[in-house]
């Protein structure tokens, strides 16, 4: 196996685009890592990113926030204007692991990973976050729901990798939030998760949301039919009702020892519906 | 030997070495430099024994390779007394009782030590939480929380 650290981003592609065998990115390694001790994977050639400098950074702008695919979620954690912005964001990214975990892990990383339980990515597809992926034949951005395909697959080619991640800015009586269940309070994988993002309209009531699913199917699922039920209203009790129906309609997820079809897709329900509250709340709704 | 050479700090020391690409720092640290205080409990960032800062975040050795501590600054539970002046931490881990086999504690006092840094003051709870990433077989967790708390009030107070 060959290690490289490349300084830029062109390099990194390059390498990654010639490779023989099989090649990996490695941003904070808490999942490649653990499959290549565990010799579920055998790298040829491991490009480590963290070299590359646009890559390590979060950025505001005018439009919102990249943050660099070598950011660490302990970083994004510290950063006050993106935790304001983007509270159920943050706060889904610092759920992963432990503060050691925290200290490597990226939510490129989390996203590129492509477990259905994987916990940033529920809160970003909420959010409606946007994947600049940069490869040999140029850049593209798309948004993150269409990255993983399913369990371990994503839709990058060869040579491609996710330069950063693109939060929009917004208006200020927006909020969002993200909810696990698991049966400890730490360390633990997602059993049922939901992120939801939404904005109020000037008379109070939901102007628009988002509402997104985790570890109930092989991808997130975006359900616009729960977004559906509590836009134009101010998250009464039939609201939230219709809201935890659609959730729990349409998730379909496997029976495991975590957790049996029956339980997951009522817990769907009921964690959108208390994500939805706290979502309202950040938004300044009352 | 060929390898992979890396040039790092430990401990305020340079050091320099060779390992493979596949390595962990972990390994390096036991089996390469003789620095045997963090220790393997899992391999796979679950447990926390391994843990060290690396420029000033705390990570689990076990999930970075060698080669990755090229130009940087490591702490390992080596460089925790001054000497032979025990550090709070592990002077109430004695005091306390707080280990018992020990293979647990070289791990805890980094994660607690990383914990202080940035929160001189944690309420038990914050503690807790804060040291989820390092697991005990013996103690069942009470005297490490006890101990850690009252280091950071001796702190405190110095
Ligand atoms: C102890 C422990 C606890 C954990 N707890 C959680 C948890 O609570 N919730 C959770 O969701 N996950 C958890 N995880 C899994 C893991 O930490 C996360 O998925 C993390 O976000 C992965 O990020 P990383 O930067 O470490 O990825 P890496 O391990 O570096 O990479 C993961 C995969 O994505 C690819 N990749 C990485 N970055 C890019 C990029 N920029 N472009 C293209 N491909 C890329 C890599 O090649 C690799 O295949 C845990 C892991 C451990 C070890
Ligand atoms: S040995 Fe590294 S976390 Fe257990
Ligand atoms: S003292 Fe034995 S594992 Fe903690």
């Amino acid at each position: 196996m060959e290690y490289v650290l490349p300084a830029s981003l062109n390099d990194a592609i390059g390498l990654l685009a010639g490779a023989k065998g099989n090649a990996f990115v490695l941003a904070g390694g808490s999942d490649l890592l653990v499959r290549m001790k565990g010799d579920f994977i055998e790298p040829d050639l491991i490009v480590d990113i963290k070299g590359i400098g646009e890559l390590a950074q979060i950025v505001q702008t005018a439009d919102g926030f990249t943050v660099g695919s070598a950011v660490p979620c302990a970083v994004m954690g510290e950063n006050t204007a993106l935790r304001k912005a983007w509270p159920g964001v943050v706060e889904a990214a610092n759920l992963i692991g432990s503060k050691q975990v925290q200290g490597r892990c990226t939510i490129a990383g989390n996203l590129c990973n492509a477990s259905p339980a994987a916990d940033s990515v529920p809160a970003l597809v909420a959010a409606g976050a946007r994947a600049v992926i940069a490869g040999p034949s140029g850049k593209r951005t798309i948004a993150v729901e269409d990255v993983p395909t399913g369990p371990g697959k994503t839709s990058l080619a060869k040579g491609e990798i996710v330069e950063a991640i693109v939060l929009d800015k917004r208006p200020s009586n927006s909020g969002d939030a993200y909810l696990r269940f698991i049966p400890r309070t730490e360390m633990d994988i997602a059993v049922v998760s939901a992120g939801v993002n939404l904005t109020l309209g000037a008379d109070g009531a939901v102007a628009s949301a988002r509402v997104a699913l985790g570890a109930v199917a092989a991808t997130v699922l975006l359900v616009s039919e729960a977004a559906d039920a509590i836009v134009g209203t101010r998250l009464d009790d039939t609201a939230m009702e219709k809201l935890a129906q659609a959730c729990s309609a349409a998730a379909s997820p496997i029976d495991d020892k975590r957790g049996t079809v029956h339980f997951r897709k009522k817990v769907a329900g009921v964690l959108a519906t208390r994500a939805a509250r706290i979502a309202y709340e950040r938004a300044g709704g009352k | 030997m060929s390898g992979i050479a890396v040039s790092t700090t430990i401990n305020g020391d340079d050091v320099e070495f060779l390992c493979q690409a596949e390595e962990t720092l972990l390994e390096v640290l036991r089996d390469r430099l003789g620095l045997t205080g963090a220790k393997e409990g899992c391999g796979t960032g679950d447990c926390g024994a391994c843990s060290v800062l690396v420029d000033d975040r705390l990570v689990c050795s076990c999930l970075v390779l060698g080669a990755e501590a090229e130009g940087r600054n490591i702490e390992t539970i080596e460089g925790m007394a001054d000497g032979d002046k025990l550090h709070p931490l592990q002077r109430k881990f004695i005091e306390h009782a707080a280990l018992q086999c020990g293979i647990c504690t070289p791990g805890f006092l980094i994660a607690a030590k990383d914990l202080l840094a940035k929160n001189a003051d944690p309420t038990e709870e914050e503690v807790r939480f804060g040291l989820a990433g390092n697991l005990c077989r013996c103690t069942g967790y009470d005297k490490i929380v006890r101990a850690v708390l009252d280091a950071a009030s001796e702190m405190r107070g110095a």
